[in-house]
This record gives structure tokens, sequence and C-alpha cells, in this order.
């Protein structure tokens, strides 16, 4: 069984009940960083570190520039910038133009982290209005990574589920509800795995 | 070929076009932020249809025109007038009424980019009847985003963010009082860049500039490697008069620099700091 080393998310119209169904399920033993890009309107301070403290085990807050990567903490993009993965499992925020329309990106955090982690790194695409992050999920499982899509068919909005699985051959398609566990076993295999590589 | 090993090859190609850049034309782009830089030169890469960096570093070496595109690709020049609107409503509160205590006071744009933020200042300092007193200084090391700023000339589907931006700022007029405009476009009321002094300047290789009572440098640090942050914030702090206000962007900080303990804390949210006095003058 494989190690990862981090996990990825991607989220939109829909999010925050997306985000509710899935990281509060993760208990303290899980040992990954946690990227979560929600696209949110740039003006507002974002709400979602707060919000996820009072719900979850993991430490959440808001990612800042230069700042490393730890385990079994969730990191949020603010509002307004992209998250971007640095070589070195740092965080830095950029204030270029938008993607996809969006800024923060779910495709800029998902290509620049899957560079970084490569087959180490797991990608996961949830509810959304438009395509940000089908890009990006191709690239991760290019780079030998792992995805993951919410169910379509579980999704407030599922625009963004079905781009994603549109544009890779995408790993495993899954139920709200099974996301957070099936992450956790992903953590497990990892903890119990000793030796690095297959 | 794996994936890492791709992936080392290309960091290596793009280092060796960032130093060909540097030899070539003097332009230092080695000590920013590696994943902004590569991101901004794979976007070229993939317009011109290079197959690697390495053919893309040729033709820089060998053809300018080509070299000053990229060097807009490089160039930070996202930015928008009243950005962060609580941002100028504080310095409106905070900063200018410590300003009106001097007869005349010296600002410096750094990393002005299209000049947008420049405007903004230039906007609070006339409706604070203050622009008669200030001289405005606006650099960035890019000629040609320079020659925008200083036409002053913005997209009119832009303005309506920018009105919006205004208003929430605590603009005190109606926005459309400082531009003229035509179908597609808006041109700066002449005015506001009276006291505006725009220059060419490069923090990575250009020094001190002046005795500033106020220095804006706004999502410019966030593309410089930490090495870099902090010859920059250094540059800033010599730049500086005693008590003058430095003003990052919204997620630069001074808490991890290496000049941290050099400036009082004015306003954390809002990234306004203050330069200390020091000691032999308190």
């Amino acid at each position: 069984m494989k190690k990862y080393e981090a996990v990825v998310i991607g989220v939109s119209a829909g999010g925050l009940a997306a985000l509710d169904a899935i990281l509060p399920t993760l208990d303290a033993s899980f040992m990954m960083p946690v990227l979560v890009v929600q696209h949110l309107s740039p003006d507002m301070e974002s709400y979602l570190p707060l919000h996820l403290n009072m719900r979850c085990a993991l430490h959440a807050k808001e990612a800042e520039d230069k700042e490393s990567l730890r385990p079994g903490t969730i990191y949020v993009a603010p509002p307004n910038y992209h998250l971007m993965v640095e070589e070195d499992k740092t965080m830095a925020l950029s204030a270029q133009a938008r993607v996809n329309f969006s800024r923060p990106s779910v495709d800029v955090l998902f290509e620049t982290a899957a560079e970084v982690f490569c087959d180490r790194l797991v990608g996961v695409v949830l509810t959304g209005a438009n395509s940000d992050g089908a890009a990006g999920l191709a690239k991760i499982k290019q780079f030998g990574g792992l995805t993951i899509v919410q169910d379509p068919a579980t999704a407030e909005v599922d625009a963004m589920p079905k781009a994603a699985l549109k544009s890779t051959a995408v790993d495993y398609v899954l139920p709200l509800d099974c996301i957070g566990p099936f992450l956790q076993t992903l953590a497990r295999q990892g903890l119990h795995e000793s030796s690095p590589g297959e | 070929m794996n994936d890492t090993l791709i992936i080392e090859n290309e960091r290596l190609e793009i280092q060796l076009l960032l130093e060909a850049i540097y030899l070539k034309y003097g332009h230092d782009f080695r000590s920013y932020a590696f994943t902004h830089t590569k991101r901004r030169l794979e976007h070229r890469r993939s317009i011109e249809g290079f197959k690697n960096f390495s053919e893309m570093q040729h033709r820089v070496i060998y053809d300018e025109a080509f070299f000053n595109s990229l060097l807009l690709d490089l160039s930070i020049n996202v930015t928008e007038m009243f950005r962060d609107p609580w941002f100028y409503k504080r310095i409106r509160d905070v900063v200018l009424p410590h300003l009106k205590t001097y007869p005349y006071a010296k600002v410096w744009h750094a990393g002005c980019s299209a000049g947008q933020e420049v405007y903004s200042m230039c906007i609070l300092l006339e409706e604070e009847g203050m622009d008669d007193r200030v001289q405005v200084y606006a650099t960035d090391f890019n000629e040609l985003i320079l020659q925008k700023a200083k036409d002053g000339i913005y997209p009119m589907d832009l303005v309506r963010d920018y009105t919006a931006n205004y208003q929430k700022a605590g603009g005190l007029r109606s926005f459309s009082d400082y531009y003229s405009a035509d179908y597609d476009n808006v041109i700066m009321k002449r005015s506001l860049k009276d006291h505006v002094l725009f220059s060419s300047h490069n923090l990575v290789t250009d020094g001190v500039f002046g005795e500033m009572n106020v220095i804006f440098c706004r999502n410019v640090l966030i593309y410089f490697n930490k090495e870099l942050q902090n010859r920059v914030l250094q540059l800033f702090w010599d730049s500086l008069c005693p008590g003058g206000f430095l003003c990052l962007g919204s997620k630069e900080s001074l808490r991890f620099s290496s000049v941290a303990d050099k400036f009082d804390v004015v306003s954390e949210r809002e990234k306004i700091y203050r330069k200390k006095r020091s000691p032999s003058t308190l």
C-alpha cells in the first residue's frame, strides 16, 4: 500500500455542507495536511477556518504565504488569493489573474501540489457550479496521485464533479458521506507503512 | 523518465533561463518565488509553442522584443483601485491625520504597476485637502507598465468594481468626479497626477529611495523569496523617515521578517506598520 503525504480539496457552490460532511470525520490520528480551496466572494473575510475549528479534531487555519505544511492541519485558501505549494513544501499565495473565473482557483492548487507530491498526493473534487478543478485533477492523475470525485448524484451542484469525471480516469467516485472515512483509511495505511516506497 | 526527474530537469532549465535574462538584460528574477515564476513562464511557453524552456531561453537571448513580452508576464500587474477598501478607510482615518502634521510629506508607491493604487491615494489626498503638500513617487521596474500608470487610462468594465471599492472605502464624492469616460475607457482626471512623479526603480537591483513618510508596497513581496523579502524590507526601512508608515498587502506581514522589531504595528489586519524612532531621538 502506498503512503500519501497530502490531501487537496476543491469545492465551490454548496461547499460548506460538503466540507462539514468530510472534515469533522477525520480524527486526531490523521497525519496529512489538508489544503482546501473553496470559491468565496472576494471581499468576504473567511469564516471557514473558524467554522471548521468548532467542528474538527484537526486544527484549521487560513493558509499563509511561505508557511510550512504541517501534518494534521487543514489549510484554507484566503479569499481573493491563489494558493500554491512550493517545492520545499511551503505554501505560497498569489494575487495573479483569476483562473477559470476564480481566485482562489482549484486548478492552481492542484497543479502546483501535483508537481511537489507527485504520486503521494490525494485530490478531491466536490460540489460546484463550474469546471474549476478538472484540469488540476487530471494533472494529479498524470503524476500518479490518487483522484477522488464526489458522486454527482450526491452533490448539491453537480457541474464541477461531472467536469472532473470527464477530464480524467478518476480512481474513486464516492458518495459524500463515504469520502471522510475513505481519507481516514488512506491516512491509516500511511501510518502503518513503515518502509518508504510501495 | 519519471515525474520527479522531469520536474528537476525543468527546474534546472528555468534557473538557466532566469540566469540568461539576468546576464543579458539585467532584470533579476532569480530570487522570485519559484512556483509563481514557473507558472508565468509556462503560460508564455505554451502560448508560443516552445517545446521546453531551453528553446525559450535561446529566443530570449536573441530576440529583445520577445524578452519584453516575457517581462510583462513576469511583472506583477494585477491590481485595482481602492483594493481592499477597508485598507483605504484606515489610511484615511489613521495615516493621513499624521501626515497632516507635516508641512510637506513624501509618499512612495513601490512597484506601482499600472497606477491604480497611486490614483486611489491621490483621490484620498485631494479629498482631505492635502494634495498640495504631498509629493507622490510612483515606481515600477517595467517601463511599459509605468507608461500605463502615467496615462491613467482604464477599461470601463473595471470601473464598476473600482466605484464599488471607492464607496466602501468611505469616498466622499461620486467616483465619476475623478475621470472622464468614452465608450470603452476612462481617463483619470489630469490634476490627480499633478503631484506624482513616475520613475523607473527596481526593488531587486536598485537602492534607497528618499526620506519617505509613507511607503506603499502591496502584493509585491509575496512574489519574492524569503531572503529577497528581507532585503527589500530593509530597503524600505532605510528609505523611511523615523515614524514613517509602511503599508503591505493584506496577506503580507512583517511578523516573521528580519525587520519585525524595527517597526510598530499600527493596524494588523490592514498591514500598516510604522518605523520606530531610533532610541537616540526618544
